[in-house]
């Protein structure tokens, strides 16, 4: 199984990097992610990725795109709330990448 | 697939000079994104499938259990005994070739193992070695010993073959190479090499009653927004029941239609449908799928996860079950449920509450595919449409695999798309219905890390669509299956580009005038319908 470093700590991926154990989660282990696609994380990708934690926790599963942007519209402003600027602050796509910083599991089956 | 080869470079590594080697003395050459990863251990041991462990399919040792050969012949030999066909098929090959270049994976790869009758050859090799008397000459009579090697050379091709049947349509003898890439993944999975992109979705759906995982109150609240957005663009508050009893039928559909996009504008379609006519129905938050990844697996394993669609019938008292837009669902409810784990005798025969209408075909199921329900509803008149609305697409329709060789569904539809749209052209008759070419990613292929195999052997699809692109300007491909609105947007996007991915019952939605509904700007994706293109502006 591959493994991530994160201040000391080893964290178990799958095949494409999304992180073995959600609950492991750290800010520093999303950060390293980042940095490995040459992504440095601003205030604004740390609004998905806290949105989609939260999102998790409740609900075991990544969000429906229209679910994240409705809701980031309405946190954090309209501006915020579309498909575009996600694939802006994340290039290879919200559902994979953002998932990916936030430890989610990728979503399997008909998708 | 960030690093993939462009379009022309894809297409020009495609040879179909076959190697010069005779193929039992070709080994498998392992590409990268043409082939699976593992199963993880978790997936398969909540599904209490055998020999979970972490492994790795490029590394040599798969860490099968010592007595691997033994469980796989016994396991070929159960098989043979209770499938029929299955022995049927292993002798009578006259290795014609009729369907050599049918498979759309041969036209995409070039691969001889990608022929139905090679890879079919693949599995004939050890039951002519282990099940025949003349195989006992070994090679000289097609047989050869089984080995990790050949074990792996099975696994590698039964994950390169969509069990679409476009090759059983062509043979002569009417061998059903699908079902033997059935078989062969049934005897994989006694060894425990299950891909992760399937074992993922068993597990899921063994524990919540659908492939992506999704919990009730996810599924509530994921139907809350749609509704939302659904009053948002009609005027009308839809307000669907779960888990009711007593409800008059229960409606089963992909998870992937609550979900991911664009099967939630199918699924909005649905709602808008079901909610104009005040059809007595509910959704369950149980049988919550109607695909079932077992089906890509064993017998056993889709017959497990099939049974919760009588079960949740049952449980609610519905009279009768109507199934959404599917693919392999319908092969599984159409040709197995019904001996798997019927008979359905507390149901009743199923009739359209509308137009009086006895559903003969699905008498023994007691389960309707929508588009035979629709598209009655608008041959008695019973549904208001305005095609006008989609007047900004021009549609082709993609026949589904499963639901057009494995159900015969191919005119209902047609139907209602030449119903609820003025612009509907087809594609050539050798890529439609029995003869339609898949979406390249059925069966469980639809993971990410093969995308190559899957652009190659969507190809001959696409090349359809850019076909009747150029030819009738078409920009949206319909279909009725949930693997196919998440695969095919990717597919065209590769070759073809600027032709959308639909689901029927959203042109449908679009096109359905409501009772009590506002004026209608926008389609169900919040995009504007034609001629009101500058209403958001005005405002």
């Amino acid at each position: 199984m591959p493994t991530l470093e994160s201040e000391g700590k080893s964290y178990e991926v799958d095949e494409e990097g999304y992180l073995m154990d959600w609950s492991q989660w750290t800010e520093g282990i999303a950060a390293v992610m980042a940095k490995g696609d040459g992504l440095d994380l601003t205030e604004e990708h740390w609004e998905v990725i806290k949105f989609l934690r939260d999102y998790f926790d409740k609900y075991q599963i990544a969000p429906m795109i229209k679910i994240l942007t409705k809701e980031l519209a309405k946190k954090y402003g309209k501006e915020k709330g579309n498909t575009k600027y996600l694939y802006e602050l994340y290039p290879a796509g919200p559902a994979k990448q953002a998932c990916r910083y936030a430890g989610l599991p990728k979503p399997t089956g008909c998708v | 697939m960030a690093d993939k080869p462009k379009p022309n470079d894809l297409l020009s590594e495609i040879n179909y000079t076959p190697p010069s080697r005779k193929w039992m003395d070709t080994p498998v050459e392992w590409k990268k994104g043409y082939y699976c990863y593992g199963a993880k251990p978790k997936n398969l041991d909540y599904i209490g499938f055998p020999n979970g462990r972490e492994w790795n399919v490029t590394e040599q040792d798969w860490k099968l259990v010592d007595n691997w050969k033994e469980i796989f012949l016994e396991g070929m030999e159960n098989l043979l005994k209770k499938f029929r066909s299955f022995r049927l098929f292993m002798d009578i090959c006259v290795r014609c070739g009729a369907c050599a270049d049918k498979c759309h994976f041969f036209i995409g790869t070039g691969d001889p193992k990608n022929m139905p009758v090679l890879r079919a050859e693949l599995l004939r090799s050890i039951y002519r070695r282990y099940f025949t008397i003349a195989g006992k000459l070994g090679r000289i009579a097609g047989a050869r010993d089984l080995t990790e090697d050949v074990f792996k050379e099975l696994w590698y091709y039964f994950y390169q073959c969509t069990e679409c049947r476009r090759c059983s349509v062509f043979c002569p003898y009417g061998i059903d190479t699908a079902e033997i890439t059935m078989m062969g993944r049934e005897l994989i999975n006694l060894l425990g090499c299950c891909t992760d992109w399937i074992s993922g979705p068993l597990a899921n759906c063994y524990r919540t009653g659908n492939h992506l995982g999704l919990q009730p109150h996810t599924i509530k609240s994921n139907f809350e927004y749609m509704l939302d957005d659904l009053e948002e663009h009609t005027g009308v508050r839809v307000e669907p029941t779960f888990n009711r009893k007593g409800a008059e039928i229960l409606f089963v559909t992909p998870s992937a239609d609550f979900f991911a996009e664009p099967g939630v504008f199918t699924c909005m379609g649905y709602l808008l449908l079901f909610h104009q006519l005040g059809l007595d129905y509910t959704w369950s938050t149980y049988a919550s799928e109607g695909g079932n990844f077992g089906f890509f697996t064993s017998n056993e394993m889709m017959k497990r996860l099939n049974s919760k669609i009588y079960a949740e019938a049952k449980r609610l008292g519905v009279k009768w079950i109507l199934g959404g837009e599917c693919g392999h669902m319908w092969r599984v409810l159409h040709q197995y449920m019904d001996t798997m784990n019927g008979p359905a005798d507390f149901l009743e025969e199923p009739v359209s509450p509308f137009t009086g209408t006895k559903f003969e075909n699905a008498k023994s199921t007691k389960m309707v595919h929508i588009t035979e329900f629709t598209a009655d509803l608008i041959r008695h008149g019973k549904l208001k449409l305005d095609p006008k609305r989609n007047d900004n697409h021009t549609v082709t329709f993609h026949d589904s695999c499963n639901t057009s060789r494995g159900m015969g569904i191919f005119e209902e539809p047609r139907y209602i798309l030449n119903s609820v749209c003025n612009h509907f052209h087809e594609m050539p008759d050798n890529t439609i219905r029995e003869q339609t070419f898949c979406c390249g990613s059925g069966s469980g292929l639809n993971a990410g890390e093969i995308e190559e195999l899957r652009m190659l052997g969507g190809y001959p699809r696409a090349n359809a669509v850019k076909y009747v692109k150029e030819k009738h300007g078409v920009n949206m491909l319909s279909c009725i299956c949930a693997i196919d609105r998440a695969v095919l947007p990717p597919l065209i996007d590769y070759w073809v580009s600027d032709v959308g991915v639909c689901g029927v019952h959203e042109l449908l939605g679009n096109a359905l005038i409501m009772d009590g509904e506002k004026e209608r700007e926008n389609d169900l994706r919040g995009e504007p319908l034609p001629g009101m293109e500058d209403k958001g502006e005005e405002e």
